[in-house]
């Protein structure tokens, strides 16, 4: 039973596609660094959105979620680089990577069950580290992580003979490295949308919502609250691990300093400052986050320079005092985040009413 | 309606539990038989709702237990007892406050629905249907209580009357045999308490039994078919209201000897 779209939303949706088909030409105008860029800004929407679930859907504050990323991610470097020698197809990595962030997920799931909130935070917090300092240290006695010096000359995407890494020739048409990755990240971002928009409106995403809302209600009309968390735990680290492994082979180097706790932080903040449960709201927060801090690099040392002739502050710690008061202003002022879901917006603007005893 | 009117539905034991040195219930025997009202009265404190706690598996008894539809109902498992068929309203509201009223009695429906993350995910024919079923079913529930109209509003901005309406349909959404009710004419006015009998007897002829638990003694006595009163946990007397009203340990309960 499809619904036929009404123009106007035909309309916006092929205006949207244009614009999405558009812009890493549009970007490549500024330099590939642009789009690169603008790839980060992609993979950190699919993340957020994997974050969202756990946070956004379930309500369980995860600090650690970059430790996904990271086991997605090392699962690709391990399984197709010279490292062990091993280079196995995407088709083959990608699934595997997901289910080991799956089984983490699971692992990290199973003992915080019954913790909540801040207990909940500090307790994935410790796993986030975790992770990361296997990684740091899994080079002795058997070297399998390489360390602190990391992983590199990683494979890329490769379908066949074709290779993402390298400019090719596509109907004439000229595409870099990059903005072929572009253009895999933002169809791998549909489709986590798309898995978004389908969970949260089931049974299983709203016995999530009803988790967030109020356990004990939700455990009173027969929800299994301890196998729906670790469903939403695992959910979300499988999108993490996918997420890694394409961060690994769009790199070709992997080390564990990519993965600290700023990282989980940040993803954090994009589902929280962008609108959290709401998809639109936390693809915006995403984009903004990743792209804000960029500009700033480009722009705070020139605007200096016109202002006062010269530069007065080093940009590199300007840029990310301006980045913070950022923060703190849009949670100032817009506490339900940028692009709050409308419900929550109706939330936030009515007082809630006074519950009699 | 298939088991016959009238048969023992649920069969609680002696049931005891104490938190530190408080004796919350003190080895309390009942039984609720199918089809019927059924009061559980007694001053603040009493034990009622550590009772409907220790029932529905929020709380595990210290001793005795519960036997519901001829089989031990399983202690610390809340989420099987609803699957049991035991559902229940809380004394201070509990919705999902920032879901809307139909998204409330949909989540009502989990536990009579199968529908995985697969299903959804591929949007499966089987999901769609059963989600169209899910979702008139809660519609259905809504005319139920008359709150229809209320839909698409939060839960958290419904008025208080309608909240307590909204936590009774999404109890019945999940098909209860027995339906628990924690003071639900708590903070109502006459009108109010009015139109929750009015809802409660037609639950009631709907073939739901009910187990309520109220201050409103005129509610209580003109709702139920039968009555337990506790006090300090103990159990004083489980008769019809009449007996009840003019039994001289339930009067001292009350009024204080």
């Amino acid at each position: 039973m499809m619904k036929w779209l009404s123009p106007r939303s035909a309309l916006g949706i092929a205006l949207i596609t244009v614009a999405l088909v558009a812009l890493p030409f549009v970007a490549a105008m500024g330099g590939q660094a642009w789009v690169r860029i603008l790839n980060f800004a992609i993979l950190y929407a699919f993340l957020a959105l994997g974050l969202n679930i756990v946070v956004g859907l379930a309500g369980l504050l995860d600090l650690g979620y970059i430790a996904f990323y990271a086991v997605g991610a090392y699962t690709w470097a391990l399984l197709a680089s010279p490292h062990f020698g091993l280079h196995w197809p995407i088709w083959a990595i990608l699934p595997f990577g997901a289910a080991l962030a799956c089984i983490a997920g699971v692992v990290l799931g199973s003992p915080t069950l019954k913790l909540r909130g801040d207990y909940l935070a500090i307790v994935t917090l410790g796993f986030g580290e975790i992770v990361r300092i296997f990684m740091n240290n899994l080079n002795a006695p058997v070297n399998i992580t390489n360390g602190a010096q990391g992983i590199t000359l990683i494979d890329p995407v490769k379908f066949g003979d074709f290779s993402f890494s390298g400019t090719s020739q596509i109907l004439g048409i000229s595409l870099s490295g990059p903005q072929k990755y572009y253009y895999l990240l933002v169809a791998l971002a549909i489709l986590v949308i798309i898995v978004n928009v389908r969970l949260q409106n089931s049974r299983i995403g709203r016995a999530w919502q009803a988790i967030r809302e109020d356990e004990i209600a939700a455990k009173a009309i027969g929800i299994n609250t301890r196998n729906l968390k670790l469903l939403a735990f695992a959910m979300g680290a499988s999108f993490g691990g996918i997420a890694g492994g394409i961060f690994s082979a769009m790199q070709g180097f992997v080390s564990p300093e990519s993965f600290s706790l700023i990282e989980s932080v940040m993803i954090l903040a994009m589902v929280v400052l962008g609108g959290m449960g709401h998809i639109p709201g936390v693809i915006l927060g995403a984009v903004l986050l990743t792209i804000l801090p960029e500009v700033l690099r480009y722009a705070v040392g020139p605007v200096q320079t016109a202002i006062f002739g010269k530069v007065l502050v080093d940009p590199e710690s300007l840029r990310m005092l301006i980045f913070g008061l950022a923060l703190v202003l849009v949670m100032r002022f817009k506490p339900a985040g940028l692009w709050p879901s409308p419900e929550r917006k109706r939330e936030l603007a009515v007082k809630p009413q006074e519950v009699a005893p | 309606m298939s088991k016959a009117m009238g048969e023992v539905l649920l069969e609680a034991n002696a049931v005891a539990k104490h938190f530190g040195g408080v004796k919350a219930l003190r080895d309390v025997s009942l039984t609720i038989r199918r089809g019927e009202v059924y009061g559980l009265i007694g001053p603040n404190g009493a034990g009622k709702t550590t009772f409907f706690n220790c029932m529905t598996g929020l709380y595990v008894p210290d001793g005795g237990g519960f036997m519901f539809n001829g089989a031990p109902l399983i202690a610390d498992a809340p989420h099987q007892a609803a699957e049991r068929g035991i559902a229940r309203t809380f004394q201070n509201i509990r919705l999902f406050g920032n879901m809307t009223a139909l998204e409330n009695v949909m989540v009502g429906r989990h536990v009579r629905t199968r529908a995985g993350v697969v299903g959804a995910m591929l949007h499966t024919p089987a999901t769609r249907n059963e989600e169209a079923a899910i979702r008139q079913r809660a519609i259905d529930l809504l005319h139920y209580v008359r709150i229809e109209d209320r839909a698409e509003d939060l839960a958290k901005n419904l008025s208080y009357g309608d909240q307590r309406r909204l936590e009774i349909a999404r109890a019945l959404a999940t098909e209860p045999s027995l339906l628990c009710l924690d003071e639900p004419a708590a903070g109502m006015n006459a009108t109010e308490t009015e139109a929750l009998r009015e809802l409660i007897e037609g639950i009631r002829r709907d073939g739901t039994t009910i187990l309520l638990i109220e201050h409103d003694v005129k509610l209580v006595m003109g709702l139920c078919d039968r009555v337990a009163v506790l006090d300090y946990g103990a159990l004083v007397i489980e008769d019809v209201p009449a007996v009840v009203q003019k039994d001289q340990r339930v009067i001292e309960a009350y009024l204080g000897a």
